[in-house]
This record gives C-alpha cells, structure tokens and sequence, in this order.
C-alpha cells in the first residue's frame, strides 16, 4: 500500500556485524601509513574488494560511515570500493570460468577438480592524503 | 592532496598482531587454541569434558567470546576452570587485537592451555588469526555432512577437526566417512577425531593430541 512506512529494524545495534572488524582493520593499517609518511588528512580511500570475498559494500560504506566520524585522520575521507570479479582455474581441463556463476564445477569439462584464482580478498589499493 | 598506492590486504594489521601475540604467548609457556565451530554444535560441553579428563595433568583456562551474554563463561567456572567472558560487541569474529585485550585483562598464571571459545560461526572467525597457535573445528553430527562443501575456508584453515556427538550417529544420515574424504581434499594435512563428549568415546586421541601439542614446544617458558 501507498504510504506504509515500512518495515523499521527495531535492533540497529546488536547485529553481528562483519564489515565493522574490517572498518577497525582498515583505519588503524591508515593510522600506521599516516604515521610512517608524516600525512595529517585522507581525502578518500581506495579498496579493492573481490566479488567473493564475503564483504557487503552496503554495509562496508555504512560502517566506514560511522567509524571515520571518530578518526580526525579520515573524517573526510569518501571510501571507493573496486570490485573485483571472482575467477575459478579448471586443474582438468586448464581453463577458466566466472566463479559466482558456475560455482566449483567446471562448465567446460564437468570437473570438480577446481580452485579459486582471485576474487576472494580485499585489500587496500591506495590513498589520496596530504 | 598526492595518492600513495597501498596494496595491502584490509587484514595487514591483524597478522601484525596476530604474530606478535603468538610470540608472547610462546614466551609465557601458553598454548592458546582457538575453537571455532557453529553455534549449538557443542563446543562448551566438549570443553567441559575436556576440562574434566585433563585438569590433573594440565592448567586450562577458557576465554568465551560472544556478542553478548556469559552463560558459557558461568558454566566452565562451575567445573573449576578459569574462564573470562569477551563481548565483541556485536562483531560476528575474534581479531588478534580483541584477543590480546582479552587476555591483558585475564589472570594466566600458571595456565598451560588457554582455549579461545571464537564467536559460533563457521564462516569469517576463519578469515581472522586470532593469535592462536592451533585452529580446532568442531562440526557436529545433527548439522550434516555436507558443511565442508558448504563452508571450504574452515576447513581449509583448521589444524584439527572434531566431530562431535557421535553418539546421535545412528539417528542422522550422516556420512563419516563422506566427511572425512571431503575434509581431506580440502585439507589433506589436518586431523579429525571423531569423538562424543557424552559417552567419551573418541575423547583419547583427541586429549592426547592436545597433550602433544603441549608438550611439542611451541608455547615454550
């Protein structure tokens, strides 16, 4: 119906929440980088983040969102999230495949004798800082 | 405003901590095992037995993490272990950092075995090293056989699997040695030990692998 206001989540803060640990990881690798090359301010930072590496940008930005306000080092910092796509390496048939598509099996061969090549990390690709 | 290229994975700053605080860890003699299992798989009943076969021979301490609640840490106390509850505060895995505040604030004298009780979930207390010498699984019977194909990275990142509550075995449909075989394929170098911490059966090997560890010197005074 027109003008129902929607399901409100009565529970904001208990949820357990992956992407807040990564947030904290990545601020304090950012304080140590600031340290080590004397920058005072971070405009934005830049992450590489592999399709499957289990990360929700919503959130990701949420939390950054909410941390950055309480590091002076970041206040202003916009977080910019390069997706990565995930890619599996057939061992049988030596090709390979897009991985949230087809999965462990090959769509080549049939094989299941498969491993992930990339898309499952994320890491921090660079900074703009003064 | 000049860009500096980083390239470093979000988790850096954890290994960091992660090889400091095994390092003095090893200093102070303590083994420090992270447990990690899903939730209701019987990880505090395991210990409690665990606890109750080795606590002549040796001085075990539990640090239970949970978003909330200390239920766990009430029920090791009651077995006369030393216990401390860690609240992630709504995180869903242990750091090496919470893991380290953890133990600042956790009397270890004279404990040879410290188990870290990881937050009941099977998917990213895998991605994180807590610090810990050795990673143990826990996957019990009633949530099925087909968890390795479900959840590889635990099982690519523990040193030991146990399977608990193999005394319900004839009431599931659940395939030991499926399980094993696809454990083994993901992980050929880990050890299972199948084990019921209601009736004790299998809990031998498991206490004298821990016992082995103990002894093996990687947490060294």
């Amino acid at each position: 119906m027109p003008g129902k206001p929607g399901f409100r989540d009565p529970f904001p803060q208990v949820k357990p929440m992956h992407e807040l640990g990564i947030v904290s990881h990545i601020i304090r690798t950012l304080e140590d980088v600031a340290e080590e090359n004397s920058l005072s301010r971070i405009g934005s930072v830049t992450l590489e983040v592999g399709e499957v590496s289990g990360i929700v940008n919503e959130q990701l930005l949420d939390c950054w969102d909410y941390f950055r306000q309480k590091t002076v080092l970041v206040k202003d910092a916009e977080l910019k999230l390069d997706i990565i796509p995930a890619v599996t390496y057939c061992t049988a048939c030596s090709r390979t495949y897009e991985t949230v598509r087809y999965g462990r099996t090959c769509p080549h061969c049939g094989s299941g004798e498969t491993y992930l090549l990339e898309g499952n990390t994320c890491s921090i690709k660079e900074i703009e800082a003064e | 405003m000049k860009t500096i290229e980083l390239n470093q994975p979000v988790t850096a700053a954890n290994d960091k901590d992660a090889e400091l605080l095994r390092a003095s860890l090893s200093d102070s003699g303590l083994l420090l095992i992270n447990l990690m299992s899903a939730a209701g798989s019987g990880k505090t009943t395991l210990l409690s037995r665990t606890i109750r076969d080795l606590k002549e021979k040796v001085n075990i301490g539990v640090m239970e993490a949970d978003l909330a609640s200390d239920v766990d840490a009430l029920s090791i106390e009651a077995l006369g272990a030393r216990s401390i509850q860690v609240h992630t505060g709504g995180c869903c895995h242990m750091d090496a950092f919470m893991t380290g505040e953890a133990l600042a604030e956790f009397d270890t004298t004279d404990l040879d075995l410290l188990f870290l009780e990881n937050v009941g979930n099977l998917i990213c207390p895998a991605e994180y090293d807590t610090g810990a010498h050795k990673n143990v699984m826990i996957l019990s019977v009633p949530e099925g056989d087909d968890k390795p194909l479900k959840y590889p990275l635990m099982f690519e990142k523990s040193d030991v699997l146990l399977i608990t509550k193999t005394d319900v075995l004839p009431y599931f449909d659940f395939d030991l040695d499926a399980v094993k075989e696809r454990v083994l394929h993901l992980n050929p170098s880990i050890r299972i030990f199948p084990v019921s911490a209601k009736t004790g059966d299998g809990m031998d090997a498991w206490e004298a692998w821990l016992q082995g560890s103990l002894s093996a010197g990687e947490a060294h005074a």
